[in-house]
């Protein structure tokens, strides 16, 4: 199942957020979505997880999601959005309830799915008591929960401190490795970008336009913290939005 | 560099080992205050205090007995109300009325918050109608509901229902109003139906602002259960009160609002229970 982004545009009264948008997230890749704050690039996001409405354009799924996926759009929310009333494992139970699979089922795929996060452990703890790399996984692990055939990752890594965020990395590319998942991951961190992305678009901002498409070749197993290409690569990408990112910086807000 | 660092000099290494040799001045603590922390036995101190205070003032003659009933006194009423068993006489309706008054007013309240809270028509629609019933003193529309639901016990749980269902609409669809709205837009992105997010999602997030506007509520309710008992009740702790205030009996009016005192004690209690029982996912 691939999904079609056809130019896609969007505004907030009289500021155009997204202009003339065109994607295409193919099955079994990580696309990455980056540019400077306000580019439109976590409303391009919600467009295409359908939860928000384009004003022009539209999304289209091309092929059909996998009969077993519960969920084909699902999302990692940058705040994790985990009940806080509820233990772990319900709080995965929470998004496999409403369809009938009994209980049986039910705790096999929480099982599962706690298992491959590393989880397994705390099945039974509340959120209060997780960090918030341990929260971030409880949401990876409900998102897996539901089969999804696209993941919609917004900022998943951004409010984790730096250590926390490359564990995370490397348990995403582990995760991917053993089973090559298709995700459109939002973010502002370049390195990001270049670690997890085979192909990272670069939205330029107001209009928002897809400024530049790079694809990098190099397996994600075998990206490492400072390997020179990632960093030649990223130091690309930061060229191309410095003065974006300089302009977004001056703004004021509604102003 | 390395040289300083594997032999320090003397100075430094005479200030370091010598604790007595330390110079200059340690830097004021400017921090704590501003961050209440729980006292044992604070507060039965205040009511001790202040029993002993009456009681040896009522005793002295400083305290005249027509402006104060003496504190022994009135534990001597209550005492005697118990063991003639008239307490349970009075008390058994009053917590009857108040029970069946303060739910009804308390599940309409809510499921009327609710109501707001979800739906913009009745929102638009009821809030305003809310804010001007809010205000009204219910004691005030006392005549009204005798002609409509009789003197009976039905005006009396009108009265304490109606008393209790405007603040409980209000908390409720403010506690409703302040349910993170991410956690519903992550109830939708995994596509869960409408009257699973709201039981799921909505309600308990919305429950501990529910709890605490009961708490109001309910003390509203034990208010407006003396204004109701006022009507012709026989027994009750509200007309209990009322007789020995008409007979300017001031041990037994101040036995019966013991009473009262101490079924607010309780009623509090009861839902700082449920709190902690309920609510200890709360960060």
């Amino acid at each position: 199942m691939d999904l079609i982004v056809d130019k896609l545009g969007h505004s907030y009264g009289s500021v155009t957020v997204l202009k003339d948008i065109s994607l295409e997230i193919p099955q079994g890749q990580i696309v990455c979505l980056v540019g400077p704050s306000g580019c439109g690039k976590s409303t391009l996001l919600r467009m295409i997880g359908g939860l928000e409405l384009p004003e022009s354009g539209e999304v289209r799924i091309h092929g059909t999601p996998p009969r077993d996926s519960l969920n084909p759009l699902t999302f990692v929310f940058q705040h994790f959005a985990l009940l806080p009333w509820r233990s772990v494992a319900d709080n995965i139970r929470l998004v496999l309830e409403d369809h009938k699979l009994g209980r049986a089922q039910e705790d096999a795929i929480i099982a599962d799915v706690l298992n491959r996060t590393r989880l397994s452990d705390f099945a039974g703890a509340l959120p209060k008591q997780l960090s918030g790399g341990m929260k971030q996984r409880v949401a990876i692990a409900r998102a897996l929960a539901v089969k999804p055939a696209c993941m919609l990752m917004d900022e998943p890594l951004s409010a984790l401190d730096s250590q926390t965020r490359e564990l995370l990395m490397e348990d995403l590319v582990s995760l991917w490795s053993r089973e090559p998942f298709t995700a459109v991951y939002v973010t502002h961190n370049l390195n990001e970008a270049v670690r997890l992305g085979h192909r990272i678009v670069v939205l330029s901002r107001r209009p928002g336009r897809v400024h530049q498409v790079v694809d990098i070749d190099v397996p994600l197993q075998e990206r490492s913290l400072a390997m020179p290409e990632l960093e030649a690569r990223q130091a690309e990408l930061w060229e191309l939005m410095r003065a974006e990112a300089e302009a977004a910086d001056m703004e004021l807000i509604d102003g | 560099m390395d040289n300083t660092l594997s032999a320090p000099s003397p100075a430094r290494s005479a200030t370091a080992s010598g604790s007595s040799a330390a110079t200059g001045t340690p830097v004021k603590f400017r921090g704590g205050g501003f961050q209440p922390v729980p006292v044992r036995g604070a507060a039965i101190m205040v009511f001790v205090l202040l029993i002993a205070l009456l009681e040896a003032g009522t005793r002295s003659g400083l305290i005249s007995n027509l402006t104060m009933p003496r504190p022994s006194a009135v534990l001597e009423t209550l005492w005697n109300l118990a063991a003639s068993g008239l307490l349970w006489k009075h008390l058994a309706p009053s917590l009857m009325r108040l029970l069946i008054g303060a739910s009804l007013g308390a599940v309409a309240g809510i499921a009327l918050g609710t109501m707001i809270g979800l739906f913009s028509l009745a929102r638009a629609g009821l809030v305003p109608l809310i804010s001007a019933l809010f205000p009204i003193p219910k004691i005030a529309l006392l005549p009204l509901f005798v002609i409509w639901f009789g003197i009976g016990e039905s005006s009396k749980y009108a009265l304490i229902a109606f008393g209790t269902f405007t603040p409980t609409v209000v908390a409720t669809f403010g506690a409703v109003d302040s349910v993170d709205r991410t956690l519903i837009r992550m109830g939708q992105s995994f596509g869960l139906s409408w009257w699973s997010i709201v039981r799921k999602i909505v309600l308990p997030g919305a429950f501990p602002g529910i709890l605490s506007g009961l708490r109001v509520s309910i003390a509203i309710a034990i208010i407006l259960l003396v204004a109701a008992e006022m009507l012709g009740a026989e027994y009750g702790i509200g007309s209990y009160i009322l007789e020995a205030g008409s007979l300017y009996d001031l041990e037994r009016l101040f036995a019966g609002v013991t009473i009262l005192s101490l079924m607010g004690l309780v009623v509090g209690s009861l839902i700082g229970l449920i709190e902690r029982r309920f609510l200890g996912w709360r960060s």
